[in-house]
């Protein structure tokens, strides 16, 4: 496949950046996104010129390292897929691809393709935890769980932390990704005595980090790789009601 | 390469006694620091996943200053994040026959002889905590219908003591960890340095004092104190270019330390793991893992014919090979990893291999889709399934998977004693990037519980006896400089080459040369050709690399090229421990050493024991044998017929 790529390229926060366009050749369908992605690097570094700073690390979906926003959308059309787990054979040949950073004013451009995502940290540095210091625990099968409570935690759990639910959002809203960290905490017992001060905390945390409000569009859940579902924000929009109410 | 033998070792700081008895002694013999004083103590722990994550953690809570690095934009990112299958504990809900016991035995026999069976039991002891920890956390562990948790068994092990979070064990286990890391990043317990890689340790008047990192955002070099280091970085399998880690991960921090004085054991014992999808052509950058718990409702298989080009379904069964299954009758497809994976590589080098180039296996779900339904196997492994059809375009529901070994573990690491501190006073290491647990094999889900056992439970005990002595005062300048004077003189001769050849290139190529020579299946011959080879590629690396850019920005072209520099010198030190355990055990395969049946023949007269390097300055490595006794578990040749 050859393929045109109009790719943004920000040599550091204080440029205004640009699209640059490159001619990508003899791309296999078998390849992911970055590795087509690695073969242009590889070939900037010998023309001399700067590679593409592009986020990345497992290469299989879990980290939450990489993330781009490729023709428009957060990871790419392809449904519930990272960009490391996208494959050039959902392109077609000699397609005009654009890749941007997220864009979001919480997350600052660093390089290229890079931001930066401490916000995200700091949000669950506010209270996305059970506060159990190591040593301390009761035998695990002392307080059972529904399975039907664990399978719906899980599926909130599951969320990678890449923050695409926020490049997708016209308003820049992190609740997707606050929303599935106070969802699974909730439903479980072990994260009762902290729910509504969780809550509470996040949210806040998630204000002042400067991230926008939900309007309930639902972009975020569309993107998201891993599927977190839209009710999560319910769950969490309820727990800061009743933080509030107190 | 020539190397020389030094002094064995004879003392582990194990406590001595009945083995059920020596952790107990150890914790109370152990000196506890009082609250006021952990204050004025600093640790330095490098590393974020869950034995760094967890460890940082619990130092926090303990009350320790604590200094948290990671080379990822968060600590949530680590690579123990990728870990599917689960995590082993003795706690027998079952009721099987599970025990602590058992659990130590099947680790030192699936270690093949080759682990301390103090650590190994102390393992095995605290596996029952690790799980009530995390499900206080709030890890969403699966769960049955009564509310209790669900496990199920695991390569290796006839018991069903592996508790899981569906495909995703790690990654819940990690979060786990993470969320109490941030707890305490705003309690102010621990200062965390994200996109910070270390490069150097300082080491002053014998004690590991502090590090030297990059940021790797402004390319500044920094320094940073403590009362001790601790390195929890990881494993080395990218030395194969491809393997099942993530793209980051390195052996930089420990071959630095290394250098430093830190002995490094047994570099030669690699996990191939047998169920991963094989490689597709020359751009692939890693190779990804299906997790395990597949084989246990999968059956492999090759066709029994060579060169067989028919499509699977289109096979009877009477002309298919379950070879595992017709081998190993009693593990069936069960058996270790190391047995798996060279079992896999035989049939594909009798011609017998599927997909292209014939480097492949099918793994079968037919019969357990007959048997349970479709439905049920969606349930257990519906996100593995989906993963293989993202990458391959395959659907694992009505085409059996294909599958092939690749890299995934490395069981060496720097030596440690009981109290997992190195050879340099101050400096522990602990999760992959020590040695000491899983001998020369690791069985599956006993990565997770290293890791854990190590953060949550050990170090935080072993390395209060260590501090009780602190703080250690001011660090001396002099060793601060000769550090720093080092890392920056690395980084300007890699910037000033400007040659013709990408770091990414000689990393490709090291790593196929590691893959061929220092594999599967390792002969002297081969090893020997490696040790010629590597040197030169190293040299031509040296003179010939490209790196663009400045060092004063972000500049991933320079992190990839000083890695790759430490690879080189790493991959030389595992083809010399390969070349002299001219034995067969666990995932060191020698194909010298086999047995009419062509499995691992051990020697145990002449290598039961630990082969610890000392790094020496005029590069000529000191080997030091730290002989293994085995009190409890009788060495016997692993047999899983």
């Amino acid at each position: 496949m050859n393929l045109t790529l109009k790719v943004w390229r920000q040599s550091g926060p204080k440029d205004r950046g640009r699209m640059v366009t490159y001619r990508v050749e003899d791309v296999s369908p078998d390849m992911s996104f970055l590795e087509m992605l690695d073969v242009l690097n590889e070939r900037l570094i010998l023309e001399g010129d700067d590679p593409i700073a592009f986020d990345h690390d497992c290469r299989e979906g879990i980290c939450g390292m990489c993330g781009m926003v490729i023709n428009g959308v957060a990871h790419g059309e392809q449904v519930a897929t990272t960009t490391c787990q996208l494959h050039m054979r959902h392109f077609e040949d000699g397609a005009t691809i654009t890749i941007e950073p997220w864009r979001a004013a919480p997350f600052p451009v660093i390089k290229d393709l890079v931001v930066d995502r401490s916000s995200f940290d700091r949000i669950i540095q506010a209270g996305g935890f059970v506060s159990v210091p190591a040593g301390s625990a009761p035998d695990a099968h002392s307080v059972p769980v529904r399975k039907e409570d664990a399978d719906a935690a899980f599926d909130a759990a599951t969320c990678i932390g890449c923050g695409a639910c926020v490049a997708a959002c016209p308003n820049g809203s992190a609740s997707l990704f606050t929303a599935a960290k106070i969802t699974h905490l909730s439903l479980l017992p072990q994260g009762q005595p902290e729910r509504l001060s969780r809550a509470k905390a996040m949210v806040d945390q998630m204000d002042a980090e400067g991230f926008g409000g939900c309007t309930n569009t639902g972009e975020c859940t569309a993107v998201c790789p891993k599927g977190i579902p839209l009710d999560t924000i319910a769950q969490m929009n309820s727990d800061y009601l009743k933080a509030n109410a107190k | 390469m020539n190397f020389v033998e030094g002094a064995e070792i004879r003392d582990t700081k194990a406590p001595a006694g009945p083995i059920e008895e020596r952790w107990e002694k150890r914790k109370f013999g152990a000196r506890l620091v009082n609250p006021a004083n952990k204050r004025k103590l600093d640790v330095i722990v490098v590393g974020t996943g869950l034995a760094g994550g967890s460890a940082a953690a619990t130092l926090g809570e303990l009350g320790y200053n604590v200094k948290s690095f990671c080379y990822q934009d968060s600590p949530r990112r680590a690579h123990s994040i990728a870990a599917q299958g689960g995590i082993n504990a003795a706690k027998n809900y079952r009721g099987d026959g599970d025990s602590i016991y058992r659990l130590f035995y099947d680790t030192v026999k699936g270690g093949d002889f080759r682990a301390r069976e103090s650590n190994v039991y102390r393992l095995a002891e605290v596996s029952v905590n690790i799980i009530d920890q995390a499900v206080a956390q709030g890890v969403p562990f699966a769960r049955e219908y009564g509310g209790l948790l669900d496990t199920r068994s695991f390569g290796g092990a006839q018991v069903s003591r592996t508790f899981y979070a569906r495909g995703q064990t790690g990654q819940q286990l990690l979060l786990g960890a993470y969320q109490a890391l941030e707890r305490q990043i705003a309690a102010g317990t621990v200062e965390m340095f994200t996109r910070h890689e270390m490069l150097d340790l300082i080491v002053s008047d014998g004690r590991a004092r502090g590090v030297i990192v990059r940021d790797m955002v402004t390319g500044d070099i920094e320094r940073h104190f403590a009362d001790a280091v601790v390195l929890a970085t990881g494993g080395y399998g990218n030395v194969f270019y491809l393997s099942t880690n993530a793209k980051g991960c390195n052996t930089t921090a420990i071959w630095r330390a290394h250098e430093r004085g830190a002995y490094f054991a047994n570099p030669c014992y690699t996990q191939i793991h047998p169920t991963c999808i094989p490689v597709s052509g020359d751009h692939q950058s890693k190779l990804t893992l299906m997790s395990e718990s597949l084989r246990n409702d999968g059956r492999v298989w090759v066709p029994l014919r060579k060169n067989d080009s028919r499509a699977p379904g289109d096979i009877p069964d009477a002309e298919r090979d379950y070879y595992l299954e017709r081998i190993y009758p009693a593990f069936g497809n069960l058996v270790p990893r190391d047995i798996a994976s060279r079992a896999a590589k035989n049939v594909c080098d009798e011609g017998r291999g599927v997909g292209p180039g014939g480097l492949g296996v099918y793994l079968d779900f037919r019969d357990a889709i007959g048997r349970l339904g479709r439905d049920a196997v969606e349930k257990k492994y519906g996100n593995l399934f989906e993963m293989y059809e993202r990458i391959t375009g395959e659907n694992p529901y009505e085409t059996p998977m294909r599958i092939y070994p690749a890299v995934h573990y490395t069981m060496g690491g720097l030596w440690v004693d009981y109290d997992l501190q190195s050879t340099v006073p101050g400096l522990f290491v602990i999760g992959e990037a020590n040695f000491s647990d899983h001998g020369a094999n690791r069985l599956g889900a006993s990565a997770l519980m290293q890791g854990l056992a190590d953060g949550y439970f050990v170090l935080p005990t072993t390395i209060g006896d260590y501090l009780a002595d602190g703080p250690f005062g001011d660090v001396d300048e002099e060793a601060v400089a000769a550090a720093e004077v080092a890392v920056r003189t690395k980084i300007d001769r890699l910037m000033s080459v400007n040659g013709t050849r990408t770091p990414d290139s000689f990393h490709r190529e090291l790593g196929k040369l590691m893959w061929d020579y220092c594999g599967m299946d390792r002969t002297e011959e081969s090893l020997r050709k490696a040790l010629e080879r590597i040197p030169e590629l190293r040299q031509e690396f040296w003179e010939n690399v490209k790196v663009t850019g400045v060092a004063e920005e972000l500049n991933q072209t320079l992190e990839k090229a000083g890695r790759v520099a430490d690879f080189f010198d790493l991959a030389e030190l595992m083809c010399l421990d390969a070349l002299v355990r001219s034995e067969s055990c666990g995932g060191h395969f020698r194909a010298e050493s086999q047995d009419s049946d062509g499995e691992a023949l051990r020697d145990d007269e002449n290598f039961a024991h630990v082969s610890a390097w000392e790094h020496s300055p005029d590069g000529t490595p000191v080997l030091h044998k730290e002989p293994l006794e085995y009190e409890y578990v009788k060495m016997s040749q692993r047999s899983y017929k």
